[in-house]
């Protein structure tokens, strides 16, 4: 029973992240509501594991959260350099970092 | 319950591939295929193939992810209109998606025991795998031990995938940048 209800609250919480994913309107948005899909796809696996009895899907519900981090940063990585091998470039000061401005 | 995850996952699916479809704006189709991954790797764990989910994972919502993002930092972040005939297209997907569900009425039903592919090598395998191998998962044992060359030879080739991005990905790099890239080519 408890089960039911957090798959019910998971499909709602789903629906909202999408809405936000449609919607946008800025950048930020997007990359956030796809961060926050990916953990309502963990917390989902999880839950459908606890259900099905098979409590063992808890172990690739946390690969998939570590996946989610890593995808997150090169996202987000890849939109402040435009390339994910590099560190800042030429001349640029680290503290500007701190402000979050987008080119 | 398993109905109402199916149809919920089913109907979230069908709703970003709407929107993939309405939006213009690229980065917000790059983030909406992701999201598409992901639902589609719930709905592989939901059906029990937790190997390809994970795949699914790690490769739609993960590599090609930013796969797409530096195609698009090389080219525009909009969409333009399409000049061909919308309808055309829509015929012709409807008519590929029809084929598709009629090909599947074909198929056994889901989960079935007793399905030729599970007759043939199958029983054999799970009687033969703890006296021959002895390891517990028996896919481990097929891959690794009665498939060793093929897996031998799969592993070749990604390797010499690896090595061949390596080196043309080093050609391209600019000489005063060349030391640095080497180094990131040796931790990739």
């Amino acid at each position: 029973m408890m089960f039911t209800a957090a798959m019910f609250a998971l499909a709602v919480a789903m629906l909202l992240v999408l809405v936000r994913l449609f919607a946008g309107p800025t950048l930020y948005d997007r990359v956030l509501a796809l961060n926050s899909f990916g953990t309502v796809t963990v917390l989902l696996i999880g839950v459908v594991g606890f259900m099905t009895e098979r409590p063992d899907f808890l172990d690739i519900a946390l690969l998939y959260a570590l996946i989610n981090f890593v995808g997150t940063i090169a996202i987000l990585k890849f939109f402040r350099y435009k390339d994910l091998g590099q560190g800042l470039p030429e001349g640029e000061d680290p503290a500007s970092l701190q402000n979050g401005d987008s080119k | 319950m398993e109905a109402f995850i199916d149809i919920v996952l089913f109907g979230f699916l069908i709703l970003t591939a709407i929107a993939i479809m309405r939006l213009r704006n690229l980065f917000a189709v790059v983030m909406l295929s992701g999201v598409f991954s992901l639902l589609s790797a719930g709905l592989f764990v939901v059906m029990d193939a937790v190997d390809v989910a994970f795949t699914e994972a790690a490769v739609g919502a993960g590599i090609s992810t930013v796969l797409m993002l530096g195609t698009m930092a090389m080219t525009s972040r909009e969409e333009k209109p399409p000049v061909h005939n919308r309808l055309f297209s829509f015929a012709i997907a409807v008519v590929v998606g029809a084929a598709l569900i009629y090909g599947t009425t074909d198929m056994p039903p889901f989960g079935a025991a007793d399905t030729p592919v599970h007759q043939h090598v199958g029983p054999d395998y799970i009687e033969r795998t703890p006296k021959e191998i002895g390891v517990p998962n028996i896919v481990t044992a097929v891959l690794a031990s009665y498939r060793g060359f093929d897996t031998l030879g799969e592993v070749a080739v990604i390797f010499t995938a690896g090595i061949a991005v390596i080196v043309l990905l080093h050609g391209r790099t600019r000489p005063a940048r060349s030391a640095d890239a080497r180094k990131k080519g040796k931790d990739a």
